[in-house]
């Protein structure tokens, strides 16, 4: 759920396709971009290039949640900040007032930190009206932004031409701190396509270790590698040997890659006297039995 | 009664005090943006005493059920480092943007020189343009001297009285700030200032119209439980229960729900203690997950 199957624009808002309408596989204006979601952050290892991806299938999810006022208030911010860029540093601010801070899919899940919210949308559509200009405000508004200003900034990236000089310092921002809203809005296709392997794989890791699951980062399939493999193996192996549990979403990953001297060390963990140590270990390979079978089914 | 603290600047204080004062019936409270005790000597610990007022003291207020609001401006003491000022004035809008930011404050005079007036002025003015109220600090010395230039002052800008809050008032201010149309408040201090019973005998004498009475409590001796015991020195000398309510609630949210910015029914009755504020909590040595 959340890939684009055929290069159209998808908008997948936390793994559900919008009131049942499918979007998959239209594409918009005869661009193809490459699978691009934007709940579900799917980017699949294409590259954005300098082209980036359409706003207005956003705008019109945004639109149908909105009423009249808030659509009016909205329509009017874009076309201030479009002809005062510097004006968008106090209207940056006040959006979640006039628009609301509910998910922008009605149905999300409470707590999902990859759901967009109402804001957000809004936010990205602001940054997006302007243009050019958007560079040069960005750095100032993700330093005095709050935490709904910085997810909203993260998510817009990849709607944005801006210099990497600037969008990649606030992504790396994000994934140093322990924020799951804003690791989450981090790791959308803007920074799937930037981040290098090591980097992506700190990322995931950042991910595991503070609970951000893994399943609303849709390119990762892709961009697995053995060393990200190995990672995670090592991650399972000291849950294991400390007696606790191993989330059960990191086990595709590894088994994909099956790094061998980590995968023996935590069934060797299975015939370890103590007995949390033996419990963990049926625990996490029972949990690891069961993704598989539900990944082979 | 629901008890609303319209002043009282929490970054100085200690989770013990928050305990004590949801304990005491607070459920709001008002952090207006002051000096630190000693002045700051760059924008950048401006802009993060701001962003904390925004961010982490909102999040420890609300794990004991207490909604956090704040005033954002330039104190008139640091309005003195003018070049500071400048740039503290400059980066302002910005924050007078925000979500939960119900005025412009404290903003006044501290040694009533010539600086501390033009950033007065300056931020009557931004107050005006983000249609918000302000509140107003008044001095410690010549304090009617002082008040009576803030009055003219904020007559001279574009804010109608009802808007603008002024601030640790005495027996010798209240009656002109109350007939200048402005709201007027009382910080109960344990020694300076107001004490209970001295309200008490203004509240006797003049009523409860256009009141607010506050603790101020900060980094120095204060004691953020002063509103509840005022509530308390009024029920003794034999107010009724809607007066105390009236004071200690109503007043507050109708002179800072002007702001439109007030969020009062956020809070969960329990709160979670668990929950972090960017990955932080105020538990120590227990994970909160």
């Amino acid at each position: 759920v959340g890939c684009a199957q055929d290069g159209g624009h998808v908008i997948s808002l936390g793994g559900r396709s919008l009131g049942g309408r499918s979007l998959g596989g239209r594409s918009l204006g005869g661009r193809s971009l490459g699978g691009h979601s934007l709940g579900g952050h799917s980017l699949g290892g294409h590259s954005l290039g300098s082209d980036p991806p359409d706003h207005r299938q956003l705008e019109r999810v945004l639109a149908a949640r909105l009423d009249a006022p808030a659509r009016r208030w909205l329509e009017q911010a874009r076309g201030e900040v479009a002809r005062a860029p510097g004006a968008i540093a106090t209207i940056f601010p006040a959006v979640a007032r006039a628009v609301g801070r509910g998910p922008l899919d009605p149905g999300a899940r409470a707590g999902d930190v990859h759901a967009w919210t109402l804001d957000a949308a809004a936010r990205t559509l602001l940054l997006v009206a302007l243009g050019p200009a958007a560079g040069g405000e960005l750095t100032l508004l993700y330093r005095h932004g709050d935490a709904a200003e910085r997810c909203a900034i993260l998510r817009a990236l990849a709607f944005l031409s801006v210099e990497d000089t600037v969008g990649v310092p606030l992504v790396e921002d994000a994934l140093r701190t322990n924020d799951l809203y804003l690791i989450a809005a981090s790791l959308g296709p803007y920074a799937f396509a930037r981040l290098d392997d090591a980097a992506l794989a700190q990322a995931v890791l950042k991910c595991v270790f503070v609970g951000v699951p893994l399943s609303g980062l849709t390119g990762l399939d892709e961009r697995a590698t053995p060393e990200l493999a190995g990672a995670l193996a090592r991650y399972a192996q000291e849950r294991v040997a400390a007696g606790r549990e191993v989330p059960g979403e990191i086990w595709p990953l590894i088994d994909r890659f099956q790094p061998a001297p980590e995968l023996v060390a935590i069934e060797a963990e299975l015939t370890r006297p103590e007995l949390d140590r033996r419990r963990a270990a049926q625990s996490a390979l029972a949990g690891r039995a069961v993704v598989g079978a539900r990944r082979g089914s | 009664v629901r008890i609303f603290d319209p002043h009282v600047h929490m970054t100085s204080r200690t989770t013990d005090d928050y305990e004590a004062m949801a304990a005491a019936g607070i459920e709001a409270l008002v952090e207006p943006a002051f000096w630190l005790g000693q002045p700051r000597t760059s924008l950048g610990s401006f802009v993060d005493y701001f962003d904390a007022l925004l961010g982490w003291e909102r999040f420890r207020a609300g794990q004991f059920g207490i909604r956090h609001h704040c005033t954002m401006g330039l104190n008139p003491k640091e309005a003195n480092d003018e070049p500071l000022a400048r740039e503290v004035l400059d980066v302002l809008p910005r924050y007078l943007a925000k979500d939960r930011v119900v005025a412009v404050g404290e903003i006044g005079f501290d040694a009533m020189t010539r600086a501390e007036e033009r950033a007065f002025v300056a931020q009557l003015e931004l107050a005006a343009a983000h249609d918000l109220p302000v509140l107003v600090h008044t001095p410690h010395r010549d304090k009617l001297v002082g008040t009576m230039r803030s009055l003219e002052l904020v007559a001279a800008s574009p804010l109608v009285p009802s808007r603008v809050l002024i601030d640790h008032n005495n027996e010798l201010t209240f009656e002109r700030v109350l007939a200048s149309g402005c709201w007027c408040g009382f910080t109960i201090y344990p020694d300076t200032k107001m004490d209970e019973a001295r309200f008490v005998r203004i509240v006797e004498g003049h009523g409860l119209e256009r009141l607010l009475v506050n603790s101020a409590a900060d980094w120095g001796r204060s004691d953020p439980l002063k509103v509840p015991k005022t509530a308390a020195a009024l029920r003794a000398a034999g107010f009724p229960e809607r007066d105390v309510a009236r004071l200690v609630w109503d007043h507050p949210v109708a002179f800072f729900g002007q702001s439109g910015r007030l969020e009062l029914d956020d809070c969960a009755p329990e709160p979670d203690r668990a929950a972090t504020f960017a990955g932080s909590s105020i538990l120590r040595g227990v994970r909160p997950r």
